[in-house]
């Protein structure tokens, strides 16, 4: 545990190789190996969610004004969940993992071990700042990686309070925060690091898969997409409305990268639902949605203004059917749907991020996979539906990252499931062992042994020594010992 | 030569072909397997023609390295198919209830493969049967300095595979790099750093997955085993007259250099004359004939470029240390490699040597046969590169592992809907603990609530 250091200098490239060799020196000094060293710094990081809740919490709430139950439950219990469960199956995951060999190779006895990359960056996002911030490092450290953090300065209160508990709680010679903007993360990325964890948008994406690609760094890119939720005709749509309230206003406004983004329904479906939807949403948030605490606000000025952008568009702000309020100096837009959006609308066309929710119908529900295929892969997509047939249909036809029947957004606490993207929507995975094997290199081990040289993979080649190594290729015991009789057919 | 507007048209074909479905069937994938299986069978003889051709290769070498290690790999893609297509349950918590969670794989789409010049058919082929196993389309660009087998691929797998999803583009570099202009959804490339950073950025246009198969110096860590340093020296030299004979440019079993340019590159290794002078075997060049004997060199200087780049060629440099652990501070000195190969018995310099050095891979007492490992992910890390393949990792370095969760409508927890108080997030901790005991006491108000920062 070191004492916070107060950047006073700019954070140039300098600094930042500079720390980046101190990091790597640490890391070959062997200590991040041991299973002490790793369990000790989770252990650390559960004591600090757990100690500074409240901190934590506050901040959160400076940061997006979000309500303190999103806070303690979808960010700090979702931590301490990936904590918990590194600290219990660390040791098995260190375990090498024994494989079997063939006749190929034989006699011979091989394993897989799973080791540190070495040194690696972690870039964090604004709107689940302190999640999204120790997930990834949590798993760095688990994989016994040394770890540089850079959180979002658009959650500057978040970003100060990692940097300070990161300080206090963790062993500052292996894990440390750099706080800042374009500057101080272009100078990170400069350097060359073991593996890069980035969750964000897909243009920051691609910088950051520029800058890796220089020195040959592996990425693990978590980005987002527009994740659209199909709604067929179900006899329980009101329980369908509430789990989609709940993935898109009550993940932080809509601000979370799996959140509905959008429905896709039949004509006589939408009107149904959006009585649903409305009557759920009045039944979490009251009739006044726009001043309601269970709300986050919208992050910024900046995306305060994108949103509107995409409500005052023409060919869309007649099409609002429900909400549409909003109170710039709060940064607050109620809960907003808006519904038979035209398809090149900007609305249906980027990542809206936002509590906004457009309503596409379609005439027959299974056109909305074409629909959902005909745009960039997503991060997630959602299907409501009792039809098992349909829901054969989706999981086969629908590309995302992952894929929920009849809910939203949970399959993120399911720590056996990979959570990562495809194409546009990200590379690589993480979450429960996941997140390990993400930061490890599995390395193979083969052990051979002295004894039993076969002398036919040498030269000189001759025919018979052909014949014995087809044979011995083929796995076929009879075939080796008819090749080393002389029997065969060759 | 394609235009950009023709290759554009021909990959859209492939792209289209691939949204009908047809690729991901199982039936599909077996149908390519197979036609590889036998594309390997029937055309055995042209192989072994086009490798003697380019490289100077013996047909048993070729069987030992290229064909018979891919025939082997699509047997076992033939056998694992049905379990490598299969989905995969995910674990719950008990807490889950009515809940099922699975992990599905499907291809990744539309696939690159850029292959090397050294094992043209293994290297073109290997990745291959994993794309095709997956389920995806493949347009393979084999290299142009093996130009007998690029040409034997070209036509081999337009006759046996399937033409509307499997395609060979042959060229050089140009060629390579009006490739990558296109929308891929994973490339694979096998080769050096130099133009793996050129791959990679490429693939960052349309944030396309790569795994780069790179190289490196690989070491061999030769410990005693109760010989000395000169008898070594010796039994590698007799080692070399067993396989070769006296004169190994009259033996057809050693392959020559790929090309001019290679020759020379290699010459010039052992031009400088500290390097020369430490030439204990071997040393000639036969230009004409793109023929470099066997060459062993003792202790040349640590900072010529034979003991700084990747030689890639029949020279072989021995360092000596005074002990053999400090091999491992002279490997991790340098940038890590695509293997370490170490003969000892002493099986704590074993454990050291995994433990405290970083490579693609290991191997005790032998070398390059990992290769043939199936159940060994192959593959690099740091400058060696990183992704794998071999066996099932094939399968799923061209593969996308969907999660998959599927909820019923009659079971829900109802303090999981705003609007927020302390119960439901006292009722939500304990959920999220797997508490099943605290959700008890705390349902039955017999659990302290906890305060939230404004005393709600």
């Amino acid at each position: 545990m070191g004492s916070v250091e107060k950047e006073t200098k700019v954070f140039d490239s300098e600094a930042a190789s500079s720390m980046v060799k101190e990091l790597r020196g640490e890391f070959l000094s062997g200590k991040t190996r041991s299973y002490e060293w790793r369990v000790t710094q989770l252990k650390n990081i559960l004591k600090m969610s757990e100690d500074r809740e409240q901190d934590i919490v506050k901040a959160l709430h400076s940061d997006l004004t979000k309500p303190e139950l999103e806070s303690s439950i979808y960010e700090i219990s979702m931590l301490k969940n990936a904590c918990t469960l590194a600290i219990k199956k660390l040791k098995q995951w260190m375990k090498p993992e024994k494989v079997k060999t063939s006749l190929t190779s034989f006699p011979s006895s091989a394993e897989i071990v799973s080791e540190p990359l070495g040194v690696v960056l972690v870039i964090s996002p604004w709107n689940y700042p302190f999640l999204l911030s120790i997930d990834p490092v949590v798993g760095a450290i688990a994989a016994g990686n040394a770890v540089v953090l850079k959180p979002s300065e658009v959650a500057p209160a978040t970003s100060s309070l990692l940097a300070k508990l990161v300080g206090e709680y963790l062993d500052n010679t292996l894990i440390r925060v750099v706080e800042g903007a374009v500057a101080e993360t272009s100078a990170l990325l400069e350097q060359k690091w073991d593996k890069i964890c980035y969750t964000g948008n897909g243009r920051v994406g691609r910088i950051v898969m520029a800058a890796a690609a220089k020195h040959l760094t592996p990425v693990l890119l978590e980005l987002g997409g527009k994740c659209p939720a199909v709604v067929d005709s179900i006899i329980n749509l009101k329980v369908a409305a509430r789990r989609i309230v709940a993935g898109k206003w009550g993940c932080n406004s809509g601000q979370t990268c799996v959140a509905v983004d959008y429905i896709l329904t039949t004509k006589d479906v939408a009107l149904k639902l959006v009585d649903a939807l409305k009557h759920e949403l009045e039944g979490f948030y009251g009739k006044n949605q726009l001043e309601s605490k269970d709300l986050s606000r919208i992050v910024n000025l900046n995306h305060f203004d994108r949103l509107t952008k995409l409500l005052d568009e023409d060919k869309v702000s007649g099409k609002i059917v429900h909400g549409g309020e909003r109170d710039k100096a709060n940064l607050k837009i109620a809960p907003t749907i808006l519904l038979d959006v035209p398809q090149d609308s900007l609305i249906m066309n980027e990542e809206i991020f936002g509590p906004l929710l457009p309503i596409f119908t379609v005439e027959k529900v299974e056109s909305s996979f074409d629909v959902i295929n005909s745009g960039t892969k997503p991060l997630a997509a959602y299907l409501f539906t009792d039809n098992k047939k349909l829901k054969e249909q989706f999981v086969m036809a629908v590309s995302a990252g992952g894929l929920v029947i009849n809910d939203t957004v949970i399959h993120l606490a399911v720590d056996t499931l990979p959570f990562g993207g495809v194409q546009e929507s990200g590379m690589g995975a993480y979450h429960g062992k996941f997140s390990f094997d993400a930061f490890s290199h599995k390395k193979g081990v083969l052990y051979r042994s002295f004894a039993g040289d076969a002398p036919v993979r040498y030269p000189p080649y001759t025919k018979g020594k052909l014949a014995f190594m087809k044979a011995l290729m083929s796995g076929s015991i009879l075939g080796v010992i008819c090749a080393l009789i002389g029997l065969s057919k060759n | 030569m394609e235009t950009y507007r023709d290759l554009e048209r021909d990959l859209e074909d492939m792209r289209e072909y691939y949204r009908y479905g047809k690729t991901k069937e199982a039936s599909w994938r077996k149908s390519q397997l197979k036609g590889l299986l036998t594309l390997l069978k029937e055309k055995e003889g042209d192989i072994f023609k086009a490798l003697n051709q380019d490289l100077g290769k013996h047909h048993v070498e070729a069987f030992r390295d290229e064909i018979g290690t891919l025939t082997k790999t699509v047997n076992t893609a033939l056998e694992s198919l049905k379990d490598w297509m299969s989905s995969k349950t995910a674990k719950l918590p008990r807490i889950a209830l009515l809940t099922s969670a699975e992990i599905v794989p499907e291809p990744l789409g539309h696939v690159l493969i850029i292959s090397s010049w050294n094992f043209p058919f293994g290297l073109s082929l290997e990745p291959m049967i994993g794309a095709l196993a997956a389920g995806n389309t493949v347009v393979l660009k084999p290299s142009e300095l093996a130009p007998a087998c690029a040409s034997l691929l070209a036509n081999a797998i337009s006759t046996y595979l399937d033409n509307k999803s499997v395609k060979v583009i042959q060229g050089g570099s140009s060629v390579g790099e009006q490739l990558l202009q296109h929308r891929w959804d994973k490339i694979f490339f096998t080769g050096s750093a130099h133009v793996g950073r050129i791959v990679m950025s490429a693939a960052v246009k349309h944030l396309t997955p790569v795994t780069l198969e790179l190289g490196g110096k690989c070491p061999a860590v030769l410990d005693s085993l109760s010989s000395s340093w000169d008898m070594k020296v010796e039994l590698l030299k007799n080692t070399i007259k067993e396989m070769f004979g006296e004169n190994p440019k009259e033996s057809h079993s050693i392959a020559r250099i790929i090309n001019k340019q290679h020759l020379l590159r290699l010459k010039n290794l052992l031009e400088d004359p500290h390097v020369d002078a430490s030439i204990v075997y071997g040393g000639s060049v036969d230009e004409d004939n793109l023929f470099i004997e066997p060459t062993i060199l003792v202790d040349p200087p640590l900072q010529a470029a034979i003991m700084t780049d990747e030689v890639f060629g029949p020279l072989l440099p021995i360092i000596t240390l005074e002990k053999i652990e400090d091999s491992i501070q002279f490997i991790n000195s340098r940038p890590k490699s695509l293997a370490i190969y170490c003969f000892t018995k002493n099986k704590t310099l074993q454990r050291m040597m995994i433990s405290e050095t970083s490579s693609g891979s290991v191997i005790f007492n032998d070398t390059i046969i990992q290769y043939a490992a199936d159940t060994l992910p192959f593959g690099g890390v740091g400058e060696s590169g990183f992704g794998r393949y071999h066996g099932k990792f094939s399968f799923d370095t061209f593969s996308h592992e969907k999660a998959i969760v599927r909820r019923s409508f009659l079971t829900d927890f109802w303090f999981r809907f705003p609007p927020w108080n302390n119960y439901k997030l006292q009722l939500l901790e304990s959920a999220f603990n797997y508490d099943y005991l605290g959700l008890v006491l705390v349902i039955l108000g017999l659990k302290r609530h906890r305060q939230g920062s404004d005393g709600i």
